[in-house]
C-alpha cells in the first residue's frame, strides 16, 4: 500500500515547522516518527497535501530535570522514555507505559509527542499523561502556551492543538514516591488496549482510561468516589458510569464496562497499597 | 526527490517520489530484495532493517525519512568474505527457520535486541521479538537461535 502523493518538506527546527503549518494550513500534517501517520496515509484514511517532517529536529529530543517536573522533548522516542533512568526514578509509570507501545522496532521510531498529538483513544501513553496530570507545551506563530493533559484530548483523533501549533514539550510532575499501576488488557502482543487503566496515587488518586470513549479520559466517577471516602472496591464499581465505550470485534460496550470495573479495581489495588 | 543514504556501508542514491516507502527504495531502487514485505502494516516485522543500528520496520518509514542514515539490511550482515553474522550462523545451527520468509526480519530484529540486551532471558527474547511474526509458528527454534547467538544456550 502506497500513500497518496504529497509534497515533502523537512523542517530543521520548530519555527520552520510552524511556518510551514502557517503557510499550508489544514492541508499540512506534521510527521515525527511517522508510526501513526504513515499507516493512516497508506490506508488513505488521511491524504495530506504537504507532509512536514519534524523527525530530525534533534534538539526536541531530551529528558531533562526541570525542578519540580521532568521536561521531555516532544520528539523523544518511546525507547528513550522506556529506558530513561530519570523517568524510572521520578515518574516510573511513564517509562513503564512506554514499554507497552507496539514492539521494540516501533518504539525505536515512534515519539512521545507524535503519539499524544495523534490523539488515539486506544493508545497507551495518554493514560499515563492523564494520570500524572502532565502539562503539554504547544508552540505556534504567536508563541507558546501550556495545556493541561485533561484539556488536551478533545475528540476522536483530535486534540487542543490548533492547525498552526506544534507540541514541543511534555512536563510530568516528579512523583518518586507515588503508588502507580497500568493495567492493559489485550489479547495479543503488540495490540492496542481493549481497555487500559492508569492510576497514580500521591495523596489523592488520579485514574485515567483508554478505549472507554472517543478520547482517552480521566475517570471523574472513580476519582469523585475516592475523594468522598469510598473504598477501592466501591470506587471501581462506578468505573463505567457516564461513559460510552466503543464497540468493535474485541468487545461490545457491556464487555468494556465490565473490563473497566475489573481493571480499575486492580489498578487501585496496586497503586494504593 | 533525491534520497542519499549509506546502505551496508556503501553510499547509495535514488530519485524517488516523496511517498516512496523505505522498503520499496531498498527493493525496487537499490535491488536489495532480501528485505521482505509481509503484512505491510507494521505488524509482522518481515521488512525489519537497521537504521543507525536500531531495528525499524521499513514498510512504515518513508525513504525520505532515511536520508543521510546508515542502513543495514540482511545483505549487509555477513562479512565480505562470506562469513555469516553470528546471528545468521545461530539460525542455521539451530534450524531457526522453516519457509524462511520471516527470517531476514527475525535476524535483523534479533541482532538489534542483543545490542540493547546482550544476555537476555528466554522471556526477554520472546518479548523482544513480539513485533516479528513467523507464520510457520517456528518460534521455539527462533528463540533458541537468539539465545545461542547470545551465548546463553
Amino acid at each position: 500500500m502506497i500513500p497518496a502523493s504529497f509534497d515533502y518538506v523537512e523542517a530543521e527546527n520548530a519555527d520552520a515547522a510552524i511556518a510551514a503549518l502557517t503557510e499550508h494550513g489544514d492541508e499540512a500534517k506534521l510527521m515525527a516518527g511517522g508510526h501513526s501517520l504513515i499507516p493512516l496515509m497508506k490506508f488513505r484514511l488521511t491524504t495530506p497535501q504537504v507532509v512536514v517532517d519534524i523527525g530530525r529536529i534533534n534538539d526536541l529530543s531530551y529528558i531533562n530535570d526541570g525542578g519540580d517536573h521532568i521536561a521531555i522533548g516532544a520528539l523523544t522516542r518511546h525507547m528513550a522514555v522506556e529506558t530513561s533512568d530519570v523517568l524510572k526514578a521520578q515518574a516510573p509509570i511513564l517509562a513503564h507505559v512506554a514499554s507497552h507501545v507496539g514492539d521494540p522496532s516501533v518504539r525505536h521510531r515512534g515519539t512521545l509527542g507524535g503519539s499524544l498529538a495523534h490523539g488515539d483513544p486506544a493508545s497507551d501513553l495518554p493514560a499515563a499523561i492523564l494520570a500524572l496530570n502532565a502539562t503539554l507545551v504547544a508552540k505556534g506563530p504567536n508563541g507558546q502556551r501550556e495545556i493541561s493533559a485533561s484539556d488536551f484530548f478533545t475528540g476522536f483523533l483530535e486534540t487542543a492543538l490548533a492547525s498552526d501549533e506544534m507540541l514541543t514539550e511534555i512536563r510530568v510532575p516528579k512523583v518518586p514516591d507515588a503508588g502507580w499501576s497500568y493495567q492493559k488488557f489485550n489479547r495479543r502482543a503488540q495490540d492496542w488496549a481493549i481497555v487500559g487503566v492508569a492510576a497514580v496515587s500521591n495523596g489523592s488518586t488520579n485514574v485515567a482510561m483508554v478505549n472507554m470513549g472517543h478520547t482517552p479520559l480521566r475517570s471523574a466517577a472513580v476519582e469523585a468516589a475516592l475523594a468522598g471516602g469510598a473504598s477501592a472496591a466501591d470506587a471501581a464499581a462506578v468505573a463505567a458510569e457516564g461513559l460510552t465505550p466503543p464497540e468493535d470485534l474485541n468487545g461490545d460496550a457491556e464487555y468494556r464496562s465490565h473490563l473497566a470495573r475489573v481493571l480499575v479495581g486492580r489498578a487501585l489495588g496496586e497503586a494504593m497499597s | 526527490m533525491q534520497v542519499e543514504t549509506t546502505v551496508n556501508g556503501k553510499a547509495m542514491s535514488a530519485d524517488v517520489e516523496p511517498r516512496t516507502l523505505l522498503v520499496h527504495y531498498l527493493r525496487d531502487e537499490l535491488e536489495l530484495t532480501g528485505t521482505n514485505v509481509g503484512c505491510d502494516t507494521s505488524s509482522c516485522g518481515a521488512c525489519t532493517v537497521h537504521i543507525d543500528g536500531e531495528s525499524v520496520k521499513s514498510c512504515t518509514m518513508l525513504a525520505a525519512q532515511a536520508r543521510g542514515a546508515e542502513i543495514t539490511t540482511i545483505e549487509g550482515m555477513a562479512s565480505a568474505d562470506g562469513t555469516l553474522h553470528p546471528m545468521q550462523a545461530a539460525f542455521m545451527e539451530c534450524h531457526g527457520l522453516q519457509c524462511g520468509y520471516c527470517t531476514p526480519g527475525m535476524v535483523m530484529a534479533a541482532s538489534s535486541l542483543l545490542k540493547e540486551n546482550p544476555n537476555p532471558t528466554e522471556q526477554e527474547v520472546r518479548e523482544g521479538l513480539e513485533g516479528n511474526l513467523c507464520r510457520c509458528t517456528g518460534y521455539h527454534n527462533i528463540v533458541k537461535s537468539v539465545l545461542t547467538a547470545a551465548g546463553g544456550a
